[in-house]
C-alpha cells in the first residue's frame, strides 16, 4: 500500500515576517479561474468607467497677456519652454513648469503673427503686422538692458505666416509672396509665387526640406520646391484652409485645418482627394498641430473647443473646452507628448493633458502593468454596447450640442434630397460622390 | 575590386587553433582598432570582452529550440479552436486576427509550461497485488502518512442531530448546522472554533457566504445571517422556509430553494433579490449549482432536473434524467459532469455542457441519497450509512469504489474540501472528516483562494472580488457567450419576421392647424383627420409588406414562353 495524501508546510506559504511581502502561488489551471469572460467583461467595463472617473485633463493656464493669444512656439529642444505672441504685438517667454512667465516685451507694431525658434534654438524669429523680420535671442538680457532685437529685416511686404527649415539655417514666410530666407542675410534667398492671392500660413516639410506647403486666400493648398522655378502643385477646396501641419513620422502626410469645420488630411503624392476627412467642430477651425508620435493631432476651432484626433480615424476622440475658453487661435502637442497647450482669443494660454485620464508622474511597476491590463482590456471589450457608450460619451458645451444637431439635421436635409434628386432622374445622372471627394474642387499641375 | 576586409575572427579561427570547437568561443579582441575619441568606451568593451563566452554544447542535438509542452496539455490551456481565417477576406483584418491568433496560442503553450513551477503533487493511493483500494480503512491510512496530514481525519461527536456541513471555497473554514438549532464555525485545520451558538429552531442548511466572517443559516421559517462571532447580522424574511441554500461566489448571490416551491437568489452584496420565481414544482429540496456557469440545478420527484438563472421565469433546460424521484444530483468543478441519484437506485453521469447523456449509467446496491464531486473528480456516493468514492467514473466505468467507510448513524450531508484530499461528512450523530487520497488540487492559485490567507488579504481580496462581481443577468447555461460575436441565429431571424405579423400602425395625433373663422367646419376637419390617418396606415402596410416579402422572389426566373395574341384579355398581374 502506496499513499500520499496533500500535506502542505505553512511555512512555504507564509511569509516570514511582517516586512517580507506575501508569498503568491499562482496556478493557471482554468478549471480554478471560472467565468473568465464575463470577469474580464466586468473588469473592461470598471477600467472604462475609472477612465471617466479620472478625466481631468485641465492642468493649468497662464495668464499674462493683455491681449488674445495670436500665436505660440515650442522650442526644439527644451520642453518647458514656450513662447507666444499676442494681438498686441507683446511677446511673452513662459516657464511651463513653474507656470510663469520668464520675459514679456513688446516686439511688433501691431499683431505678432508668427514664431518660430531656430533650429539649435537660441534664438527665435517673430514676423508682426509692421512687415518686420525680427530676430531674438533666446536668453534673457543682462540686469538693466533693454529687449532688443539681435536683428530686424523690414519685408516689402505683409507677412502672415513663418516657418523654420529642419536642419538648414533658412525660414520661410508667407504673405503677398512667399519667401525664402537665410538667417544671416537681410534679403530673401528667393521668392516664389503662384497666382496674385495671399497666402495666410506656410510649413516646411520635417524630412524633404526642400519641400514647402502652403495655403492660400484663394482657398487652395500650394506644394513648392524649393529646388524648382515653378511650384509644384495646388489643390483647390471648396473653403479656405487656416492651418496645415505635417505629420512627422509619415512626412508625405499632411493635416489642414478648414474653414468648413472639417480637418483633411492629404497625401502629398496624391492631392485629387483628401486621405481622410476629420469631422466634429462645429465651427471654422483654425489651427492644427500633430503629435510627435504621428498617431494624433489636435485642433483648435472657432467654436471655443479643442478637439484631438486619432490620424486615421474620422471622428475625434476627445473634446476640451472650458466654460471660460473662447475661440481658439493656436494649439500646440508639447513634444514629449504628453501635453497640449491651447491659445485662445481671451487671453489665456491653456496646459492640458494629452490623455485626459493619464497619470502623470512616475509610475510604479504594478502600476504600469494594472494599466496595461485595463488597456488590453478595454481594447478587447471595446465594441461591447456598454463599454462603447461609457466610452464614447463626452459632456459637451450646450452652444456645441446644439450645432451638432443642426448640422446633422442640415447634413440629413442635403442627402434626403440627393437622394430624391437621384430617385426622380435618368440613372447616372445624379452620381453618387464619396465624401472625401465632396470637398475638393480640383488639382492644378 | 578593393581590398577584402578581413575580418578578425576569421583569421583568428584560421591561423591560431582552427580546431577550437568544442563548444567554447573565445573572442580575441586585441585587433580592435582603438579610436582616438570615446576611448573610456572602447576600453570598457574591451575590458568585458575578454570574459570567455562559454556554450554549453546541446546534450542531444536531436532536440533543436525550446522545448515544448505535451499536445494535451496545451489542450487544457487552449481557448478554443481559432477563427477561420478562410472566411476572412480582407487582407488587413486578417493579418489583425492571423496576429491575435498567434499571441492566444503563445499564452496557452506559456500557460501549460508554467506546470513546472507547480510545487505540490496530488496525493495517491496505490495498492499492492492482490490488494484492493476498497479494503483500507481510514485507520490504516492514517498510519501510513506524516501526522500533520493525519490530524486531517478527526471525528466530532455531536447530539444535535443530523448535520449539514460546508467547507469555504479556500477550503480553510468548515460550517456545520444541526437539525436541532446547533451552528458552530471553526478553523479545521487548526481546529480554531469562531463561534458554537444554538439558535433554538430547527436549522435546515448553512451556508458561508463570499468570506469567512459571514454564514447564512436556514432556520425554521426564515434565513438568518451571523457573522463568526456568531452575532446576528440579519434576518430576511423574504426568505421564507428555505430547505437548501447555495452560494455563488463571483455573483455574491445567495440562492435558496423552499418547502413551497419558491427558488430566489439574494445578492449578497447590495442585499436586494435578484430573482424569486415559483417553480411550480413542489418541494424542493434538492439544489446545487454549477460552478461553470453558475446556474442552479433542482431535482424533482418526476425524475427531472431543471436549470434555472435569475433571469427567467421558466427553467433555462429541462433533463429528464431519471423514471423515480431524484434524491441526489451534483456538477463537478470544471462544469462537465453531473451525477445524478434517483430513489430506483440509479446513478447517471451526464455530459452537462451538450446537456447530453448519460456518459455511465450505474446501478447501486441502495438509493444514493447524495452525491458530491471533488476537485479531481472523484465522486463521493452516500448511501443510508455507507459512503463511496469512485475515481474515473465519468468517461469511463468504474468497476467498483475507490474507498468505503460505513458510518454507524445515518449519512446527512457530505462534501469535498477544496485543496485537501479530504471529505467532511455530516451524520445524525455529529462530523467525520474523512481523508480520501488524490481527491483535492494540490497548488492553489492565490489570487483565486488562499488556504493561508492573513487578514489583509482577505480584506484586499474582498474588495477586489466586489469590484469584479458579476450581474445576475449574465447567468446563462454558456458563460462564454459574453465574449462571442452575437450573430441572430436562424430562429432570431424567423421570430423577427413572424413578430411582423403583429405589428400596429402608429398612432397619428393629428392637430389640424387653427385656420381662420369660417374657412373650415368640423366636418372637413374630422374628414382631413381620417385622411390622414389612411394614408399613415396605407404607408405603414406598404412598408410591412416590403419587410415582409422575400428578396429571393426578385431574381425569380420567369416562366419562357412567347407572348399570345390573346395574352391582352388576361387579367394584368400587379406588380
Amino acid at each position: 500500500m502506496k499513499v500520499k495524501v496533500i500535506s502542505r508546510n505553512p511555512d512555504e506559504h507564509l511569509r516570514e515576517t511582517k516586512l517580507h511581502i506575501h508569498k503568491v502561488q499562482r496556478n493557471y489551471d482554468p478549471d480554478l479561474h471560472p467565468f473568465e469572460a464575463a470577469r474580464e467583461y466586468v473588469k473592461a467595463l470598471n477600467a472604462v468607467k475609472l477612465d471617466k472617473v479620472f478625466a481631468k485633463p485641465f492642468l493649468g493656464s497662464l495668464d499674462g497677456h493683455r491681449d488674445g493669444v495670436s500665436t505660440m512656439a515650442k522650442h526644439p529642444s527644451r520642453i518647458s519652454l514656450l513662447c507666444s505672441g499676442a494681438f498686441d504685438g507683446e511677446v511673452r517667454v513662459w516657464d511651463l513648469p513653474q507656470r510663469t512667465c520668464t520675459r514679456e516685451f513688446v516686439a511688433h507694431d501691431g499683431i505678432v503673427r508668427g514664431i518660430v525658434y531656430t533650429i539649435t534654438g537660441d534664438r527665435f524669429i517673430t514676423i508682426g503686422d509692421d512687415k518686420s523680420i525680427k530676430t531674438w535671442s533666446a536668453d534673457e538680457p543682462a540686469f538693466g538692458e533693454d529687449e532688443e532685437p539681435v536683428n530686424t529685416i523690414l519685408s516689402k511686404t505683409v507677412l502672415s505666416g513663418i516657418s523654420h527649415h529642419y536642419t538648414d539655417n533658412t525660414f520661410a514666410t508667407s504673405g503677398e509672396l512667399c519667401q525664402l530666407w537665410d538667417e544671416t542675410r537681410n534679403e530673401p534667398l528667393r521668392t516664389i509665387e503662384w497666382g496674385i492671392d495671399t497666402l495666410h500660413d506656410v510649413a516646411f516639410n520635417p524630412v524633404e526640406g526642400n519641400i514647402l506647403a502652403a495655403c492660400a486666400s484663394d482657398r487652395s493648398i500650394i506644394l513648392y520646391d524649393t529646388r524648382e522655378k515653378l511650384p509644384l502643385r495646388k489643390v483647390i477646396m471648396k473653403l479656405k484652409t487656416n492651418k496645415l501641419c505635417w505629420n512627422p513620422m509619415e512626412p508625405f502626410v499632411f493635416t489642414t485645418a478648414n474653414e468648413d469645420y472639417n480637418l483633411y488630411t492629404f497625401d502629398s503624392r496624391n492631392l485629387k482627394k483628401p486621405v481622410n476627412v476629420h469631422m466634429d467642430h462645429v465651427g471654422a477651425v483654425t489651427y492644427v498641430d500633430y503629435s510627435p508620435t504621428g498617431r494624433e493631432f489636435v485642433s483648435g476651432s472657432y467654436d471655443k473647443t479643442v478637439r484631438i484626433f486619432e490620424a486615421e480615424k474620422g471622428h475625434s476622440r476627445e473634446i476640451y473646452h472650458t466654460k471660460r475658453m473662447q475661440r481658439l487661435t493656436c494649439v500646440l502637442w508639447s513634444l514629449d507628448s504628453k501635453y497640449v497647450l491651447s491659445g485662445s482669443d481671451e487671453m489665456n494660454i491653456r496646459i492640458w493633458k494629452a490623455k485626459a485620464s493619464e497619470k502623470l508622474g512616475p509610475l510604479k511597476p504594478r502600476e504600469k502593468a494594472a494599466l496595461r491590463y485595463s488597456e488590453a482590456l478595454k481594447e478587447k471589450y471595446a465594441s461591447h454596447p456598454q463599454v462603447k457608450r461609457i466610452a464614447r460619451h463626452r459632456h459637451v458645451p450646450k452652444h456645441v450640442y446644439n450645432a451638432q444637431g443642426e448640422l446633422r439635421t442640415i447634413k440629413e436635409r442635403s442627402k434626403r434630397k440627393e437622394a430624391n434628386r437621384r430617385a426622380h432622374s435618368k440613372p447616372g445622372e445624379v452620381p453618387f460622390v464619396p465624401e472625401r471627394e465632396r470637398h475638393v474642387l480640383k488639382e492644378e499641375r | 575590386m578593393g581590398k577584402q576586409t578581413v575580418r578578425y575572427f576569421e583569421k583568428e579561427e584560421s591561423a591560431e587553433n582552427p580546431s577550437n570547437n568544442n563548444g567554447t568561443i573565445t573572442y580575441d579582441n586585441t585587433d580592435i582598432k582603438k579610436k582616438a575619441w570615446g576611448r573610456r568606451i572602447e576600453d570598457k568593451r574591451i575590458k568585458k570582452g575578454k570574459k570567455r563566452i562559454i556554450q554549453i554544447p546541446n546534450p542531444n542535438p536531436k532536440y533543436k529550440g525550446k522545448v515544448k509542452p505535451p499536445k494535451e496539455l496545451i489542450e487544457k490551456y487552449s481557448k478554443g479552436e481559432g477563427v477561420e481565417l478562410r472566411n476572412v477576406t480582407t487582407s488587413v483584418h486578417r493579418k489583425r486576427i492571423e496576429k491575435k491568433e498567434k499571441n492566444i496560442k503563445f499564452s496557452a503553450e506559456h500557460a501549460a509550461l508554467t506546470e513546472v513551477l507547480l510545487t505540490e503533487e496530488a496525493g495517491f493511493l496505490e495498492a499492492d497485488d492482490g490488494e484492493t483500494t476498497t479494503q483500507f480503512t481510514q485507520k490504516q491510512i492514517a498510519q501510513q502518512i506524516d501526522i500533520a496530514a493525519a490530524a486531517k481525519h478527526f471525528d466530532l461527536r455531536l447530539e444535535f442531530g443530523p448535520y449539514r456541513a460546508k467547507y469555504t471555497r479556500n477550503g480553510r473554514h468548515l460550517l456545520i448546522g444541526g437539525k436541532l438549532g446547533h451552528v458552530a464555525a471553526f478553523d479545521w485545520v487548526t481546529k480554531k472554533l469562531h463561534c458554537e451558538i444554538n439558535v433554538m429552531e430547527s436549522v435546515h442548511d448553512v451556508s458561508w457566504l463570499h468570506i469567512e466572517t459571514m454564514f447564512a443559516v436556514a432556520q425554521k421559517s426564515w434565513v438568518y445571517i451571523y457573522d463568526n462571532q456568531g452575532i446576528e447580522l440579519h434576518c430576511i424574511k423574504r426568505l421564507n422556509k428555505v430547505s437548501r441554500l447555495e452560494f455563488l461566489p463571483y455573483h455574491f448571490l445567495l440562492a435558496s430553494c423552499s418547502d413551497e416551491g419558491y427558488l430566489s437568489w439574494l445578492d449578497v452584496s447590495i442585499g436586494q433579490l435578484a430573482g424569486q420565481y415559483n417553480t411550480g414544482l413542489g418541494r424542493l429540496s434538492v439544489l446545487t449549482h454549477n460552478p461553470w456557469n453558475a446556474t442552479l440545478c433542482l431535482g424533482h420527484a418526476k425524475g427531472v432536473v431543471s436549470f434555472w438563472s435569475p433571469t427567467s421565469r421558466q427553467p433555462l433546460a429541462k433533463m429528464l434524467c431519471h423514471k423515480a424521484p431524484i434524491l441526489g444530483v451534483h456538477v463537478d468543478p470544471s462544469g462537465r459532469y453531473m451525477a445524478t441519484s434517483a430513489s430506483n437506485r440509479e446513478l447517471k453521469i451526464w455530459d452537462i455542457r451538450k446537456l447530453e447523456g448519460p456518459l455511465q449509467d450505474y446501478k447501486l446496491i441502495q438509493a444514493a441519497n447524495n452525491l458530491s464531486f471533488s476537485q479531481k473528480k472523484m465522486l463521493a456516493v452516500g448511501m443510508g450509512n455507507v459512503v463511496e468514492v469512485y475515481k474515473d467514473c465519468c468517461l469511463t466505468t468504474a468497476k467498483r469504489a475507490y474507498l468505503r467507510h460505513r458510518f454507524v448513524t445515518p449519512i446527512n450531508n457530505f462534501n469535498f474540501c477544496p485543496y485537501e484530499d479530504v471529505l467532511g461528512v455530516g451524520t445524525s450523530k455529529g462530523f467525520t472528516s474523512l481523508l480520501v487520497p488524490g481527491a483535492g488540487e494540490a497548488n492553489f492559485d492565490t489570487l483565486e483562494a488562499n488556504p493561508y490567507q492573513s487578514k489583509a488579504q482577505r480584506r484586499e481580496a474582498e474588495v477586489k472580488s466586489l469590484l469584479e462581481k458579476i450581474q445576475p443577468e449574465m447567468i446563462t447555461l454558456d458563460p462564454t457567450s459574453i465574449a462571442d460575436v452575437d450573430v441572430p441565429s436562424l430562429r432570431d431571424k424567423i421570430e423577427a419576421k413572424k413578430n411582423l405579423l403583429y405589428l400596429k400602425p402608429p398612432v397619428i395625433n393629428y392637430e389640424p392647424r387653427k385656420k381662420a373663422k369660417g374657412k373650415g367646419g368640423s366636418v372637413k376637419i374630422a374628414r382631413n383627420k381620417k385622411i390622414v390617418r389612411e394614408d399613415a396606415k396605407k404607408e405603414f402596410i406598404k412598408k410591412k409588406k416590403e419587410l415582409m416579402e422575400e428578396p429571393e422572389s426578385v431574381d425569380a426566373p420567369k416562366p419562357e414562353k412567347p407572348p399570345h395574341v390573346l395574352d391582352r384579355f388576361l387579367p394584368k398581374i400587379k406588380k
